[in-house]
């Protein structure tokens, strides 16, 4: 059922690189080492974030277990000036945008709609209705294109944007329709696919009969194919389909070909609906395990590192329990902020009815 | 009598509609194997068959149009959109599409569709999961709008919805899922009243609160406090949001000359709003005082941990009888 075939791949399953005169890697080991850590680190964060909801601390939780590698190695082939549009499970790329983990919980802890400021971080909030923002994504790299910060040739300079979303999300007019104005346009965006296999319950092959990637052939861009537990092969197509987008050669579509090894979202049992013969099979594909003993082999991964990077992730386990308990829950008058740009009369008049119902309790 | 759970009572009245017309399919997202992301198709599929619960494609608008497409062919779909916040890309499909199908086609074609979806907040989610759309659909010519409030409704009406030749937009209270209730599922379908009939639910004489979906459960809680202090409230389930039973509205505001609306969604535009015209229409000399809403605020839902703030509760409705019986 999985096609684990004609895609890019530079890492095998056992640790091995594998040559392709397409992709040159211009990784080090020393870089190498930090995607290692990212997705370290993210799986902890994750997990620990999975065992928060379970202890009543957030109303929900969308796990990224098992697409470390795909979002780790999209979100670094990104520049500072570059700009992302996600769904609710890109919490790897909200982490290599910089986001603190604690901000990321915010959102599923319901003190806010939107966990961090997406001006700074250039990364748009999570976006829970699927494939919505791909028609963002392609927006806001139309606009770069106007503004003239794409296709300069100035490096550092130029921009693109990264369109992340799932395979669920292909059978979304919003998404086709972006692909229609990304090629219309030339936008200078990067439809990031990671096919997980499931929209919650739902095979990829409910979506679509051939690979998601060839579907980029009838709208006329090109669909690449990766193994999306390599961080390198993902790393070297997005890195390149990036520099095309900001060079003026329009949009690519990648489908990132991985797992969601755990639930649909903490609300979710997938023993309702697939094999754990799948889940045991995919273990074996493991994005951080392969590329741990790569780096081992290499020797530039031992034991004490090892055992350093353990502490760091468990220090971020524990500040992530203390400082979700510590999110402060919001104004319940801050219902009424930012509906408008600026008063409205019906809000105002609504606001001091609150108002009036938190003095009586108070008083009471 | 057996006792269900709201959800059980939706699944079980599918069910009975789907034994009883051969035509009757259901489609979804996540409704097949896993039987619904609430459970409300659990079974369906494996009883009936991948031909009849049908696993669809992640979009709302395709599902909503190839709906329309087989209610042509001579099917009955019931389809469910996961999660109110997620109706909006079908929006097309509902409103210029199914709901003016009759019309447009001089009578010719109609699309006896109903479409299902949890409504509603305080489950503690995140951004989209606890929406109350209904207005929209219900200021739709074309469309029938109804929402239940307890198991033997969501037993009954969703095979009403399901026997319907006009489309319904089926409401489901997703807060009050759990809730039990004793289901007489013993009666024939022809004898239940319509669900385009209000119910009086608690009979009084001092102010009528007018309610529906997960507001009911609140009202009747409101009357219960009101009794004890000897206010004596009528609450009525309004069940139809569109058309909506002025009948039994008026008779109940003629009797007790006050009226408060109660329900999640915003107050600007919506159901409240048309029902307190319709009254002060019937019923101007009849009333003591103006009909009052007690709403939703006008902002989006609002996050989670303040989603309280923003919910009708029985303070807010007590607080709107007082002024009403202040007039």
């Amino acid at each position: 059922m999985y096609q684990f075939d004609s895609f890019v791949q530079l890492l095998d399953t056992n640790g091995s690189i594998i040559d392709d005169p397409r992709y040159e890697s211009t990784l080090d080991n020393a870089a190498l080492l930090g995607f290692y850590r990212d997705m370290v680190l993210v799986r902890q964060l994750d997990q620990q974030a999975t065992a928060l909801q379970r202890q009543g601390e957030l109303g929900l939780w969308a796990p990224l277990l098992g697409q470390e590698a795909a979002q780790i190695g999209s979100a670094r082939a990104m520049q500072s000036q570059d700009y992302a549009f996600t769904t609710y499970r890109e919490h790897g790329v909200a982490w290599c945008r910089g986001v603190d983990p604690v901000e990321m919980l915010r959102f599923w802890r319901g003190t806010m709609h939107q966990s961090w400021d997406a001006n700074l971080h250039r990364l748009y909030g999570y976006q829970v209705i699927i494939g919505a923002h791909a028609l963002h994504a392609t927006g806001y790299a139309m606009g770069a294109l106007l503004a003239r910060r794409a296709s300069t040739d100035e490096s550092g300079r130029d921009e693109a944007v990264m369109a992340y979303f799932g395979d669920g999300a292909m059978s979304e007019g919003d998404v086709n329709e972006a692909f229609v104005f990304a090629t219309a346009y030339h936008a200078p965006v990067v439809f990031f696919c990671q096919n997980n296999q499931w929209a919650i319950s739902e095979p990829t092959k409910r979506q679509s009969l051939v690979p998601l990637a060839q579907r980029a052939d009838g709208f006329g861009l090109p669909g690449i194919r990766v193994d999306g537990n390599d961080v390198i092969a993902v790393h070297a197509v997005t890195t390149e389909a990036l520099n095309r987008a900001r060079s003026g050669h329009g949009p690519t579509l990648i489908e990132a070909v991985t797992y969601r090894m755990g639930a649909h979202t903490t609300s979710d049992d997938p023993t309702k609906y697939r094999d754990s013969a799948d889940d045991e099979l995919w273990r074996g594909r493991d994005p951080i395990n392969r590329l741990r003993i790569y780096l081992r082999a290499q020797g530039v991964l031992n034991e004490d590192l090892e055992s350093e990077l353990a502490r760091e992730a468990e220090s971020l386990a524990e500040r992530m329990r203390q400082g979700c308990r510590e999110l402060p829950d919001p104004d319940p008058l801050s219902l009424f902020d930012h509906v408008y740009a600026g008063p409205d009369a019906r809000i105002d008049e609504q606001r001091h009815e609150v108002e009036a119902i938190l003095s009586e309790e108070r008083v009471n | 009598m057996i006792e269900l759970n709201i959800v059980q009572a939706v699944n079980q009245g599918l069910r009975r509609a789907m034994e009883s017309d051969s035509k009757v399919l259901l489609m979804g997202e996540d409704i097949g194997k896993l039987g619904g992301v609430f459970r409300a198709t659990e079974g369906l599929q494996k009883d009936f068959g991948e031909d009849r619960v049908i696993d669809s494609p992640l979009a709302e608008s395709g599902i909503v149009g190839t709906a329309i497409g087989l209610a042509l062919y001579g099917y009955r779909p019931v389809i469910e959109i996961q999660f109110d916040g997620f109706v909006y890309p079908a929006f097309d499909q509902i409103v210029v599409q199914l709901a003016r199908m009759r019309y447009r086609s001089a009578g010719a074609l109609y699309l006896p569709i109903t479409i299902r979806m949890p409504f509603g907040g305080g489950i503690g989610s995140v951004e989209h999961h606890g929406e109350s759309p209904e207005a929209y659909f219900a200021s739709t010519p074309g469309l029938r709008v109804v929402a239940c409030a307890d198991s033997t409704d969501a037993y009954w009406m969703i095979q009403q919805a399901v026997a319907s030749d006009d489309p319904v937009i089926f409401l489901e209270p997703k807060r009050r899922y759990y809730q039990k209730g004793e289901v007489d599922t013993s009666a024939d379908l022809s004898t239940v009243p319509p669900m385009y009939k209000a119910r009086v639910m608690v009979e009084g004489t001092d102010c009528t609160i007018i309610s529906y979906g997960p507001t009911l459960t609140t009202a009747l809680q409101a009357a219960r406090i009101a009794a004890e202090d000897g206010v004596r409230l009528e609450v009525i389930d309004l069940r139809s949001l569109s058309p909506l039973d002025m009948p039994t509205l008026i008779e109940s505001v003629k009797k007790t000359g006050r009226a408060v609306v109660v329900h999640e969604a915003s107050s600007s535009g919506g159901v409240g709003g048309e029902i307190g015209q319709s009254l002060m229409q019937s019923c101007f000399y009849n009333l003591k005082a103006p009909v009052l809403r007690v709403t939703g605020y006008d902002t989006p839902y609002p996050p989670s941990r303040i989603e309280d703030d923003y919910l009708p509760d029985a303070d807010r409705i007590l607080d709107a009888v007082e002024k009403s019986m202040s007039y």
